[in-house]
C-alpha cells in the first residue's frame, strides 16, 4: 500500500518536519514493514510559464515546430523571456506551462540542458505530463489553466512547479501483512503511524469515515439479499450501501489532486466515475462500485451464480460463472448478471460518456466468496484484495457519501436524498467481544507486569479501537473487549495481546533463556548421515546439491525400461518448468546434471555427491487415489486420521549418491595418475557402509542407467543369512553418457541410505587381539575368467572356516585379500590367475606349519569345489 | 648406509724397525707413531680399514712385537708386556676415535646427498569439501542440541493438512495464497511441497507432545525462479518450544543465543511486529553483527518467530490453558549469505565444486 505524505497528514499529526523515513520508521515499530519510499523522481528548476509567443516552423522532415518565447519570470525582473523549441502545438500565447530549465532532471533519469536544436538555442523544455512523470499522455504538452482550472488564476511565471503538481512529494509504500485488511487504507495508515509514533489517537488521528450519512429509507434503488448457498454458512453479502447522483458528468477526467493522489497510490486514472470511488476506497478500505442508472433494470439482486451460467465483465472477457460465485443482478427476476461481486463489474452497466445518473454501490461481502471467486477467476484485484482480508462492517453508508460528495463538486451532479441500506437477515456486524485476562499480555510477553499493569492494557487496547469493560468475576482480572469493527482479526485473548505488546513496544520485551530441557542429543541416523559426508570428503569427493525436479525424458535419457518403477514418480501440478514435472526417484536422475554443469565450467576431474531424499510414491499415490484427509483443526485428530495422512504422503527415503569422471589420482610429476573406474565408484559405496561398520555384498548385475558389464550389486547380507539390494555402483552406459553430454566412462552409485543406517550395528563388538605371530599363506588359483573374484574369496573363507576345528584354535582366518590377477601363457586361453594371501592366527598360540598348510588346503578344496579352481603349479 | 669401500688401499708401509729389537722402547714406539700418523691421513672409511689392517692387523708390528713377547725371559716379561700392551691400547683408542669421525662425516655427506625438493606437490589424490550449507544447518543443529533440543524431521513431500490446516492457514485465508506453493498433481491429493519446516512443528507436538523442544533443517519448496537473490528449493530452520509458562521473553534469549553462536559475539536482536497464522503475537527477526573480517555491520532480516498460535495446539492435541510456546523459523541460505559474505543465490544451489570446496569441511573458527 502506497500512501502520500499529504494524504495521510490530512488525517494523521505528522510533523511538518517528519520525512518519509520517519512515517516508515514508525510504521515499521507497530508491524508494517517498508517496502519503499518513492517520490516523482524529478528534481532541479521547474518552473511556471507563460507562453508569450510561439511560432510555427515547419521544417524538412515534415514536423513543424514551435520557436516559443516564454516568461519564466524574466519580464518581473527586467531581462529577456526565454527561447524554448515545443513539437507539441496543443498550446497558445497566454497559456501556462511547466518549464523545465537548463539543470533539472526529469524521471528517466533525463537531464535538461540549454542544446541546440532546429536552428535555435532551445534554452529548457516545455513538458508533457509523461515527461514529468505524471501519466502515459504525451498528446501534448500540459497547460496548467485546463490541468489546474480555477487554480492556476492564481500562479506566476518563474514560480516553482514541483510543488505545485506534487512532483516532489514523498510515498511511503509498506507491506500489509494478510491479517490487517484495514491498513489498505490511508484511513488504517494514518491510524497506525500514530500508535507508531507513540501519539493518542483521541487528538492525533482523524477519522475520515467521521461524517454524517442520510438515514437509510425504503425510497431509495430497491436491493434484494438472495444467498440461498452461503459458503460455510456466512452469508455472501452481509450490507449493500445504494446511493444515487443524478445530473453527473462522471467520464470526464477527474480533478488534477484526484488524479495525482491515485497516480501517486499506483493506480492510473480514469474517469471521474472511477477515480471518486478508487480515491474512496484507498481512503477508507472501502472497494466501491458506479453504475449507469439508466442501464439498470429493476432492484438490484445479490445472488449465487446458477451452474453454466455467464457473462461479460468490464474488461470484455466473456466468463463462465461458478454456482458459488456471488452475483450482482438486476432484471425480471434478477435474472442478468451485471457484475462478479467484490471482484469486476459488468460490461452493459458501466459508467460511459453518456452516463447522466450514477449509482454508488458500497457493499460488504463475505471474505472467503470473494477470495474464491478472484482465484477462480484469477482476478486479483484492488477490491477483491481488500474483501478477502475483511472490510470495515461499518464502513459502507460512509464511503457512500464520500463518494456521493466528490461526484457532486467534481461532476456537477445533484445526489437523491433517499438511500438504501439493507443488512442481510441474520448477519452480525459487531465483532464477537473477547474475554481478556487483564494479566495475560504480561504473562505471555514477559514484559514485567508493573509495565504492563491492567491499566496499561485498558489504554492501549483504546488506542486501537476497543472497548473495554470489566468482566465478572473478583477482583479486575477479567476484562472483556469489544474489538472495533476494522479489525476482523481480532479473535482471541493472544491476538489482543498481540495488539496490547506491539503497542507497547517490543523492545520492551526482555531476553532470558527458559531451563534447558533434558535433551537426547542427535539420534543414530542423524549421527551416521554426518559420518557418510565427512567420510566421503575424507576420501575427495564434493558435497553437492541439485534441486529434485525431473523428467520422464530423463528416465529415457537413463535407459529405463518402460516398467521400471523408478518411473513412478510423483507429478507437480504447476511446476516451475514443464520440461521438469516430475519429483526425482533417484539421486542421480538430478546429481548428474550437476556433473554436467561442472564439466562445462571446465572441472576435468570430478568426484561429487549429494546426499538427499527421493520421492517414491507408488501408483496409488501417483493416481490420487489416496488422498490427504483434511480432518478439523478444532481438536487433535484421530488415530485413524493420522494414520490416513501418514499413509497419503509418498515414501521419502534419504539416498546417498555419487558421481566420479576424469581421475582418480591425480597426474603430477610423479606420473599419469589413474582414470576413475567402476572400482572407485563401488570403494565410495564401501567407504559409506564402512563410516557405518557396514560390510557391502559386491556382486555383478545389468540394470540401468549402468554399463551391463561394469555394475555392481550392493547388497546387505542380514542376520538370517537373506541378502537385500541397497544400491548399485559402476561405469554408465556408454548411451547414457552421451544423451547426458556426460564425460565418457562416467562412473557413479548410488544407496539407499536409510536401508543402510536401519541395518548398522547398535553396537561395535570389541576385537580381541591376539600377540601371537601371524601366518602368511599365498595361494594362485586358476579359474574360469567367468567367476567372480569375490566368489572364489568367499569359497577360501568358507573352506578354511571349516578347517578351524580341526586345529582347534578358534578362528584363524584374519584376512583373505586378493592381491594379484593374470591372464596369459602359461595359464590357458579363457582361465585366469586369482593369487590371494591368507592371514591367520590363533588366539592362544603360535599357528604351526601344520596348522596352517591344514586351513589352507581346505580353503583351496573348497575353491576346487566350488568353482573348479586349480592350484597353480600344482 | 654408507658405502663399504672394500678395495685395498695404498697405505704406507710400516717403519723400518729401529736398532735394539723389536721390543725395544725405540722400535714399540716408533710402531705407534706410525700407527697414529696413518690413522691422521686416512680420509675416509675404506682407507681407515687398510691402516687398521696395516697397524693394528694380526700383521702389524704391534701385533707381531706382542707375539714375539713369548721369546722374552720371563724376568722380562712383566716389563716387555707392559710396554707393548700400552702401546697397542693407544693405538686401538685412536682407531676408535678417528672411525667415530670418519663415520660421522660419512652419515652427514649422505644426509645431504639424500636431499629432496620438499617444495614439489604433495597432495595427489582428490580433495572432497562438505556443502557449506550441511555445515551451517549442523552448526545450528549443535547451538539448539546443546541448549536441550532434540532434532526433528519432515517429509518434503507434505500433506497440506500438515503445511497449512494444522498451522492456522485458513482453506481461504489470503496467507495461504501468499506462499506460491507447488502442489502435487493432482491437487486432490492433498500434498503439497512443503512451503516451509513449520509441518515438522504439527508432526513434533502430535508425535511427541508438551513440553517439547525441537529444531527441525530441512528443504523447502515456494515456485520463485531460481535469480541471484530466489530460489525454489531453499532451506530453513525451525524451532518450537512449547512448555508450562513459556514467554516471548523466553523466545527473545533463546533468539539472541542463536544470534550470538552464529553470527559472533557483537550480534543482537530485534523483534518487530508481523503476522503468521501460526503464530500469536508473531514478529520478525532482526539481527545486527560485525563481520569478523571487520567489512562491516548492520540490521539483517533474518525470519520470523513468535508465540505458538492456541490454534496450532488445539490441532494438534496441546491444551492451550496450560501450555504456551514459542517458535521461529530462519533461512538458512541466509546465515551462510551474510555470515560468510555470498554474493550470489546462484552459487549456493548451483552444485559448482569449487564453492563446496573453498570451505573445505568447516566454515571457519571466528563465529
Amino acid at each position: 500500500m502506497r500512501a502520500p505524505m499529504s494524504w495521510l497528514r490530512q488525517w494523521a499529526d505528522v510533523p511538518a518536519t517528519a520525512t518519509g523515513e520517519d512515517v516508515a520508521a514508525a510504521l515499521v515499530r507497530v508491524g508494517l514493514e517498508e517496502e519503499g519510499l518513492h517520490s516523482g523522481g524529478t528534481t532541479g528548476p521547474v518552473v511556471v510559464g507563460r507562453v508569450l509567443s510561439a511560432e510555427p516552423e515547419p521544417q524538412k522532415n515534415g514536423k513543424t515546430i514551435n520557436w516559443c518565447s516564454v516568461d519564466t519570470g524574466e519580464l518581473a525582473r527586467g531581462e529577456e523571456p526565454r527561447g524554448v523549441v515545443c513539437g507539441a502545438s496543443n498550446f497558445t500565447a497566454g497559456d501556462l506551462v511547466v518549464v523545465a530549465t537548463p539543470g533539472a532532471v526529469l524521471p528517466g533519469p533525463f537531464p535538461i540542458a540549454a542544446r541546440k536544436t532546429y536552428g535555435h538555442v532551445s534554452d529548457g523544455m516545455i513538458c508533457s505530463a509523461r515527461e514529468l512523470g505524471l501519466g502515459e499522455d504525451h498528446d501534448g504538452i500540459i497547460v496548467l489553466q485546463r490541468l489546474l482550472g480555477a487554480g492556476a488564476s492564481a500562479l506566476e511565471p518563474g514560480q516553482d512547479a514541483l510543488a505545485l503538481l506534487g512532483l516532489t512529494e514523498e510515498v511511503v509504500e509498506v507491506n500489509v501483512t494478510p491479517d490487517r485488511g484495514y491498513c489498505f487504507s490511508v484511513r488504517g495508515l494514518a491510524r497506525e503511524y500514530v500508535h507508531g509514533a507513540g501519539l493518542d489517537v483521541a487528538t492525533a488521528f482523524r477519522d475520515p469515515a467521521d461524517v454524517e450519512v442520510p438515514a437509510p429509507t425504503s425510497a431509495g434503488h430497491p436491493v434484494e439479499l438472495r444467498d440461498d448457498a452461503p459458503v460455510h454458512g456466512a452469508p455472501g453479502c452481509t450490507r449493500f450501501v445504494t446511493r444515487v447522483v443524478r445530473g453527473v458528468d462522471a467520464s470526464g477526467p477527474s480533478p488534477y489532486w484526484l488524479q495525482r493522489r491515485l497516480q501517486q497510490a499506483g493506480m492510473r486514472p480514469i474517469s471521474l466515475a472511477v477515480d471518486v470511488t478508487n480515491h474512496v476506497m484507498l481512503e477508507l478500505g472501502q472497494p466501491l462500485h458506479a453504475y449507469d442508472l439508466a442501464t439498470l433494470d429493476g432492484p438490484l439482486v445479490v445472488r449465487r451464480a446458477r451452474a453454466g451460467e455467464r457473462m461479460t465483465t468490464l474488461d470484455g472477457v466473456v466468463r463462465e460463472l461458478h454456482p458459488e460465485d456471488l452475483l450482482i443482478a438486476d432484471g425480471p427476476g434478477g435474472e442478468r448478471a451485471i457484475g462478479v461481486a467484490g471482484v469486476m463489474g459488468g460490461r452493459e452497466t458501466e459508467v460511459s460518456a453518456s452516463t447522466q445518473d450514477v449509482l454508488v454501490e458500497a457493499a460488504r461481502f463475505d471474505p472467503v466468496t470473494i477470495a474464491r471467486s478472484a482465484r477462480r477467476h484469477k482476478l486479483p484485484s484492488e477490491a477483491s484484495k481488500r474483501f478477502e482480508r475483511g472490510v470495515d462492517t461499518a464502513l459502507q453508508a460512509a464511503a457512500a457519501e464520500l463518494a456521493v460528495r466528490l461526484l457532486v463538486e467534481h461532476g456537477g451532479g445533484t445526489a437523491d436524498p433517499a438511500a438504501t441500506d439493507v443488512v442481510a437477515p441474520g448477519a452480525v456486524l459487531e465483532p464477537a467481544v473477547i474475554a481478556l485476562p487483564a494479566s495475560l499480555s504480561a504473562r505471555l510477553s514477559g514484559v514485567p507486569a508493573d509495565q504492563l499493569g491492567r491499566a496499561r492494557v485498558v489504554e492501549l487496547l483504546e488506542q486501537v479501537g476497543c472497548r473495554v469493560e470489566a468482566g465478572a468475576g473478583a477482583g479486575d482480572e477479567a476484562l472483556v473487549v469489544h474489538p472495533p469493527t476494522w479489525r476482523p482479526d481480532l479473535v482471541q485473548p493472544v491476538d489482543l495481546v498481540e495488539e496490547v505488546v506491539r503497542l507497547h513496544g517490543y523492545e520492551a520485551i526482555p531476553s532470558e533463556l527458559p531451563p534447558a530441557p533434558p535433551g537426547r542429543g542427535l539420534t543414530a541416523a542423524q549421527r551416521a548421515r554426518r559420518r557418510v559426508s565427512d567420510a566421503l570428503a575424507a576420501a575427495g569427493l564434493v558435497e553437492v546439491r541439485s534441486y529434485p525436479f525431473t523428467s520422464a525424458a530423463r528416465s529415457d535419457q537413463l535407459g529405463l525400461p518402460a516398467d521400471d518403477p523408478r518411473r513412478v514418480a510423483l507429478r507437480l501440478a504447476n511446476p516451475l518448468s514443464e520440461e521438469q514435472p516430475l519429483l526425482r526417484t533417484s539421486v542421480l536422475a538430478t546429481l548428474l546434471d550437476v556433473l554436467r554443469r561442472n564439466t562445462s565450467r571446465g572441472a576435468v576431474d570430478a568426484a561429487l555427491f549429494e546426499l538427499g531424499s527421493v520421492t517414491l510414491p507408488g501408483p496409488e499415490v501417483v493416481a490420487g487415489q489416496r488422498p490427504a484427509p483434511r480432518p478439523g483443526v478444532d481438536r487433535r485428530p484421530s488415530a485413524a486420521e493420522l494414520d490416513a495422512l501418514e499413509a497419503a504422503v509418498p515414501h521419502q527415503p534419504v539416498h546417498l549418491a555419487g558421481v566420479l569422471s576424469g581421475r582418480a589420482e591425480r597426474e603430477g610429476w610423479w606420473g599419469a595418475g589413474r582414470v576413475a573406474d567402476v572400482h572407485d565408484a563401488v570403494a565410495a559405496a564401501q567407504v559409506v557402509a564402512g563410516a557405518l561398520r557396514l560390510e557391502l555384498e559386491v556382486s555383478a548385475d545389468a540394470v540401468a542407467p549402468w554399463h551391463p558389464g561394469r555394475c555392481a550389486r550392493l547388497s546387505l547380507r542380514g542376520e538370517d543369512g537373506t541378502s537385500a539390494v541397497v544400491g548399485h555402483a559402476g561405469e554408465l552406459h556408454p548411451a547414457v553418457a552421451t544423451a547426458l553430454e556426460l564425460p565418457a566412462r562416467t562412473c557413479a552409485f548410488e544407496v539407499d541410505l536409510d536401508a543402510l543406517v536401519a541395518a548398522a550395528p547398535q553396537l561395535v563388538p570389541a576385537p580381541r587381539l591376539s600377540a601371537f605371530p601371524p601366518s602368511k599363506e599365498d595361494v594362485a588359483l586358476v579359474v574360469d575368467s567367468s567367476v567372480p573374484a569375490e566368489s572364489v574369496r568367499q569359497a577360501l573363507l568358507a573352506g578354511a572356516a571349516s578347517a578351524e576345528e580341526g586345529v582347534g584354535a578358534g578362528s584363524l582366518v584374519e584376512e583373505v585379500r586378493l592381491f594379484d590377477v593374470y591372464t596369459g601363457a602359461p595359464v590357458p586361453e579363457g582361465q585366469r590367475s586369482l593369487a590371494f594371501s591368507l592371514r591367520l592366527r590363533a588366539q592362544g598360540r603360535t599357528l604351526t606349519a601344520a596348522d596352517a598348510a591344514a586351513v589352507r588346503e581346505a580353503a583351496v578344496a573348497e575353491a576346487a569345489r566350488r568353482h573348479g579352481a586349480v592350484l597353480r603349479g600344482a | 648406509m654408507p658405502q663399504q669401500n672394500d678395495e685395498p688401499a695404498a697405505v704406507p708401509a710400516a717403519a723400518p724397525e729401529p736398532s735394539g729389537g723389536p721390543l725395544s722402547e725405540a722400535a714399540v714406539e716408533a710402531g705407534v707413531a706410525a700407527a697414529l700418523e696413518a690413522l691422521a691421513a686416512a680420509t675416509d672409511l675404506a682407507e681407515l680399514k687398510e691402516v687398521r689392517l696395516a697397524h693394528a692387523g694380526d700383521r702389524s708390528p704391534l701385533a707381531l712385537a706382542n707375539r714375539a713377547i713369548a721369546e722374552v725371559p720371563p724376568s722380562e716379561r712383566a716389563a716387555v708386556g707392559k710396554l707393548v700392551g700400552q702401546a697397542r691400547g693407544r693405538v686401538r683408542a685412536a682407531l676408535e676415535r678417528r672411525t667415530a669421525e670418519l663415520e660421522a662425516e660419512r652419515d652427514a655427506r649422505v644426509l645431504v646427498e639424500e636431499t629432496v625438493d620438499v617444495t614439489l606437490p604433495a597432495l595427489r589424490g582428490p580433495v572432497g569439501a562438505r556443502h557449506p550449507l550441511s555445515l551451517v544447518a549442523e552448526r545450528l543443529e549443535d547451538v539448539f542440541t546443546a541448549m536441550g533440543y532434540e532434532v526433528a524431521e519432515g517429509p518434503e513431500v507434505e500433506a497440506e493438512w500438515f503445511n497449512f490446516d494444522a498451522l492456522n492457514f485458513g482453506v481461504d485465508h489470503p496467507a495461504r495464497q501468499m506462499q506460491d506453493t507447488f502442489f502435487v498433481d493432482p491437487p486432490s491429493a492433498g500434498l503439497v511441497m512443503r512451503t516451509h519446516t513449520s509441518p515438522v512443528q504439527a508432526r513434533s507436538l502430535l508425535e511427541r507432545g508438551a513440553p517439547l523442544y525441537v529444531v527441525c533443517p530441512g528443504r523447502t519448496f515456494r515456485t520463485d525462479e531460481l535469480d541471484a537473490t530466489h530460489t525454489p528449493v531453499f532451506n530453513q530452520l525451525e524451532a518450537i518450544a512449547v512448555d508450562e509458562g513459556l514467554t516471548m521473553a523466553h523466545l527473545r534469549g533463546t533468539l539472541d543465543r542463536l544470534a550470538t553462536a552464529v553470527l559472533g559475539p557483537s550480534a543482537r536482536t530485534r523483534l518487530r511486529p508481523s503476522f503468521f497464522p501460526f503464530t500469536e503475537p508473531s514478529a520478525e527477526l532482526d539481527v545486527w553483527f560485525e563481520r569478523p573480517d571487520g567489512s562491516g555491520s548492520g540490521w539483517l532480516e533474518l525470519g520470523g518467530c513468535g508465540m505458538v498460535n492456541p490454534n496450532v495446539l488445539r490441532a494438534c492435541g496441546v491444551d492451550p490453558d496450560r501450555y504456551t510456546g514459542f517458535a521461529f523459523g530462519m533461512g538458512i541460505e541466509r546465515i551462510l549469505q551474510i555470515r560468510n559474505g555470498v554474493g550470489d543465490m546462484r552459487d549456493m544451489v548451483e552444485g559448482d565444486a569449487r564453492f563446496s570446496r573453498a570451505f573445505g569441511t568447516g566454515l571457519g573458527t571466528a563465529l
